[in-house]
């Protein structure tokens, strides 16, 4: 529809909108976080969803504890190569539309224990990130903004064509490998459908 | 609490045959520690922790050292007669050490609130004779540190009651705090690599 037409008509008192975006306005204000932190990023994250910074403005108030009733999952800390597993499994359990937001050095890197035996470097190694956050640890602020970028993106997915969500493409998968323990590592140590090594490409 | 020398000449008239050493510490705090030997160390901590004047009751921490294979130099001096004059000259001897893993517990008194004394197991080498007797008979406490000890260092624990990996998974063959432990080469890129990371981005990305 036309924005002036639409913008006359509810001078008149007539609201039109589109299915899409009434669609999209939906979801992205009523986002169920995952209630699980993995180490110190968490409590920023608690943080984030109590009275000071107020996530439950952005319609996420909602921690559920189970993946069941889910469908935003914050990586809130260090990923574990003991842990990496259960986190994809905890992933896979939750229902489509689901997102991932990537939060702290720690979960989109390793962080400061990158060189360690038994940090994952990312959990972009195993599951599809919609958002990262830097920090050590992030602030609930750059939580909020990580939030809003989420609802944003949400806000911009059109319905049809080749660009629609995930959720919505038949053949697109809604569960990702779960890694093994191996010998020395994860068997396979990342999953090379969604993450390959960064390319370095030097200026001349 | 009584000096190191003192403890240790009150347990070596205890057990007699008991092996008890002092390890000197060159380090700024001096710490000296309790060398105990495997056939005695039981009883040797069993004293500690029941000798009215010691009471060590409580095992604060326990962790494990790597000690590769090396060659230690020692200098000494020693008088020669050269051309007839008495002079003293250095003289360096080289000594092949062979590697070993150690056992430190540092020990507490709650009761009598004194400490630390350090005590040290030495297994016999790093490759198959990496076996300590277990303490947590004594002191409970040592339970989950001396299964850290095992999952990190691989150091056997003779009548540990539950001797499995603690942080890494069970299907894990590594140790990863041994000093030769090979990580796997899953490196990725780094802005400002430095060290071990250099060297390994030089393999990754040729210039
Ligand atoms: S990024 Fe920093 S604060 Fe967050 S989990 Fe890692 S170490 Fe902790």
């Amino acid at each position: 529809m036309d924005e002036g037409l639409r913008s006359e008509l509810s001078k008149q008192g007539v609201f039109t909108t589109t299915l899409e975006d009434l669609y999209n306005w939906g979801r992205k204000n009523s986002v169920w976080p995952l209630g699980f932190g993995l180490a110190c990023c968490a409590i920023e994250m608690i943080a984030a969803s109590m009275a000071r910074w107020d996530l439950a403005r952005f319609g996420a108030e909602v921690f559920r504890p189970s993946p069941r009733q889910a469908d935003l999952m914050i990586v809130a800390g260090t990923v574990t190569k003991k842990m990496a597993p259960q986190v994809v499994r905890l992933y896979n359990q939750m229902p489509e539309p689901k997102y991932v937001i990537a939060m702290g050095a720690c979960a989109i890197s390793g962080g400061p224990f990158k060189q360690g035996y038994n940090v994952l470097k990312g959990i972009d190694r195993y599951l599809p990130v919609d958002v990262h956050i830097p920090g050590c640890p992030p602030r609930p602020e750059a939580l909020l903004h990580a939030f809003m970028t989420l609802q944003r993106k949400i806000d911009e997915q059109a319905l049809t064509g080749a660009q629609r969500p995930r959720h919505l493409v038949a053949e697109a998968p809604s569960e990702f490998p779960v890694p093994e323990f191996g010998a020395h590592d994860l068997v396979p140590p990342a999953n090379p459908e969604i993450w390959q090594p960064p390319e370095v490409v030097r200026g001349e | 609490m009584e000096t190191l020398d003192q403890i240790k000449a009150r347990v070596e008239a205890a057990f007699p045959g008991a092996s008890v050493e002092i390890v000197p510490n060159a380090g700024v705090g001096g710490q000296r520690s309790l060398l105990v030997d495997h056939a005695h160390a039981l009883d040797v901590a069993r004293f500690l922790r029941e000798d009215p004047a010691l009471r060590l009751d409580y095992a604060s921490n326990v962790t494990g050292v790597d000690w590769l294979d090396a060659v230690i130099k020692e200098k000494r001096k020693v008088k020669q007669v050269i051309a007839g004059v008495e002079r003293e000259i250095e003289e360096t001897t080289e000594r092949r050490r062979p590697g070993y893993l150690e056992v430190v517990y540092h020990l507490y008194s709650m009761e009598l609130k004194h400490g630390p004394l350090v005590l040290r197991l030495r297994t016999a080498n790093r490759a198959d004779n990496a076996r300590v007797p277990s303490l947590t008979p004594v002191w409970r406490a040592a339970e989950f540190q001396e299964r850290e000890a095992y999952d990190l260092y691989g150091i056997i624990f003779d009548g540990h009651p539950d001797l499995r990996r603690i942080l890494m998974w069970d299907e894990f063959r590594d140790f990863p705090m041994r000093k030769d432990y090979v990580e796997p080469d899953d490196y990725e890129y780094e802005p400002t690599p430095h060290d071990d990371v250099l060297a390994k981005a030089k393999r990754h990305y040729q210039p």
